[in-house]
């Protein structure tokens, strides 16, 4: 289909009826993604900070372990870059999305969906809406938690002069609209790789090298990357090792909406793909 | 939704997966009723279902469902209901869950859902299994769950692969009377077996497959005659066999005529069933032959696609 036809199809689209179908599928989807096995791994990527941040309540920490990297801001924006953005939210999502439609071959029920009267690209958004709820409720709980539990030992009164009358909330805010800016993109990326390859984990590989890596990369390079854009909105700087090649961080009015957008030509493009799906629940 | 055009037609399909064939230049036009496809496992019965139903895709040719493409599937499902051959299902859901969720899917409100589910489960006689989960289910009910499942929206064309698998008597009794409702109301039911006699007995018409090939079509007793290098076989149940068949024997069409072993009857092999009829009668009468039964013996799929295959075409 053209893309004038798409764009026609759109616009004498059943609205009231996708909507219905949307519901009806994330309702399916959202249950597997939240209890299902497979959620499993991904509780445990999202809650390990939160657990060993609980741990420290029972086990402090010398005072100066956190001053030395510059009070409790830093060292939750490094949990946060390296630990929750850089493996935690990827790996969670590359194990919810490239399941959404691979999962479903494997288990040989994708033709549920196939045998409903529904547009495929119907499906894909409501089978991507799915995870990108589990995956934000999922991670932005945990980042919630974690945040919480990592300022708890400085007790009540500096937590509340901090988060509640300071910047500590909008922090926390920014922080998670980031991790479910994270699954949004991510996400999407992982979705039409699980489309495309049988096998999603040596994709996924290069992209976690790829995005590891950025840190050294040039600044033209960095801009191909998901992490340079997240990380360029979060909220509490970090200091840079020797190695690191610096560079611009993108501007919020930048970098949000690009991401959105990549994320939606990133769904087009699986849509487009799952209209010439075929079954062969064999081959899988 | 208006459907001017209420046929199934295959326009010239072919499907290859690589260099193997599954179905060749199929051209069909299949009429209202019950339609069994039949042939062996592997022949293309189920490519053709899946072809029909935009689970495959051809490598040549075109398929319409009432006017429709089977790729326009919201349009499509809601005519058609499918019952695959395959046998796995969502997991941890009851039979009413997986129905009212996935007719939530076709788009209906939750009221609506929750009573099509429950008229379904009705229909397969599973109202007793419905708060079960589907993994806990025998054979023959995740069979009928499915079925429920394809009917729950009341589709004008239901398409089952090999739906009477699992069932135990009573239960296959039950759901060919389904069809033959189904039918009755100028539904279009297109189902396919390798037991070639359970196919023979419910079908208004057959399609033979063979090899991925289309070897006949239309209605069983028109397909065999169209096969006159193979005698029509005809069983008489009489009291004189043997009289009988001196009488019989001498018909020129007449190529074969067997006593059969109880001395109760004769199974006549001839070329031409039109004059062997008139003129039974009068053979009978000549013979004083007391007849019990006059039947043919070889209008059936079995016999059928034996002639034209070879083969029992059960595997």
């Amino acid at each position: 289909m053209s893309l004038s036809g798409v764009v026609e199809s759109i616009r004498r689209g059943n609205w009231a009826l996708w909507r219905r179908q949307v519901v009806g599928i994330l309702a399916i989807e959202a249950k597997k993604n939240l209890i299902g096995r497979r959620a499993m791994f991904v509780y445990l990527l999202a809650f390990a900070p939160v657990f060993l941040l609980a741990l420290r309540l029972i086990v402090p920490v010398p005072k100066q372990a956190i001053d030395s990297i510059g009070g409790v801001s830093v060292m939750y924006a490094i949990i946060f870059r390296t630990f929750v953005l850089r493996l935690a939210v990827f790996f969670g999502c590359v194990g919810i999305f490239t399941r959404l439609i691979r999962g479903d071959m494997l288990e040989r029920i994708l033709h549920y969906y196939l045998l409903s009267p529904v547009r495929r690209e119907v499906l894909i958004t409501g089978k991507y809406l799915a995870g990108v709820l589990s995956t934000g409720l999922i991670f932005g709980v945990s980042t919630v938690l974690s945040y919480i539990l990592l300022q708890a030992p400085a007790g009540w009164v500096a937590f509340e002069e901090f988060v509640i009358k300071g910047p500590g909330f909008g922090h926390l805010v920014a922080y998670v609209g980031l991790v479910v800016l994270a699954c949004i993109c991510y996400g999407a990326v992982f979705l039409l790789i699980g489309l495309f390859f049988r096998n999603p984990i040596i994709p996924a590989a290069v992209i976690l090298g790829w995005e590891y890596i950025n840190f050294l990369l040039p600044p033209l390079l960095k801009k191909f990357s998901v992490i340079y854009y997240l990380e360029s909105l979060c909220p509490v700087p970090i200091p840079q090792g020797s190695i690191t090649i610096l560079a611009e961080p993108a501007p919020a009015w930048l970098a949000i909406p690009g991401l959105l957008l990549v994320s939606g030509l990133i769904l087009l493009i699986a849509g487009l793909k799952v209209r010439h799906m075929e079954i062969s629940y064999a081959e899988e | 939704m208006e459907t001017p055009d209420r046929t199934i037609v295959f326009e010239n399909v072919s499907k290859f997966y690589g260099d193997v064939l599954g179905v060749n230049r199929v051209s069909l036009k299949i009429p209202p009723g019950i339609t069994g496809l039949v042939g062996p496992n592997g022949s293309g019965k189920t490519t053709l279902m899946n072809l029909m139903t935009g689970l495959l895709r051809p490598t040549r040719g075109q398929i319409r469902i009432f006017g429709l493409s089977p790729y326009d599937p919201e349009r499509l499902f809601t005519h058609v209901g499918y019952c695959t051959q395959y046998d796995s299902f969502p997991r941890g859901m009851t039979g009413f869950q997986f129905l009212r969720a996935f007719l939530r899917v076709h788009g209906f409100s939750g009221r609506q859902a929750h009573e099509m589910a429950w008229r379904a489960l009705e229909r397969v006689k599973l109202v007793d299994a419905a708060r079960r989960r589907v993994g806990g289910y025998s054979k023959g009910m995740r069979q009928r769950i499915k079925l429920a499942q394809a009917l729950c929206h009341e589709p004008d064309v239901l398409v089952l692969d090999e739906p009477l698998n699992g069932l135990d008597p009573m239960a296959r009794a039950e759901v060919i009377a389904l069809f033959r409702e189904f039918s009755s109301e100028g539904r279009f039911v297109i189902v396919s077996s390798h037991i070639l006699h359970e196919v023979d007995m419910i079908s208004d018409q057959v399609i033979l497959l063979s090899g991925g090939y289309v070897v006949a079509e239309g209605d069983i007793s028109e397909v065999r005659s169209e096969l006159p290098e193979h005698p029509i076989q005809v069983l008489i149940r009489c009291d004189r066999p043997s009289v009988l068949a001196s009488r019989l024997v001498e018909m020129d069409h007449v190529v074969e005529v067997k006593i059969q072993d109880d001395h109760q009857g004769l199974l006549i092999r001839t070329r031409d069933a039109e004059r062997f009829y008139k003129r039974l009668n009068q053979a009978v009468l000549e013979t004083e032959s007391r007849i019990e039964m006059v039947t043919p013996a070889d209008e059936d799929v079995l016999s059928v696609y034996q002639y034209l295959i070879g083969t029992e075409g059960s595997s």
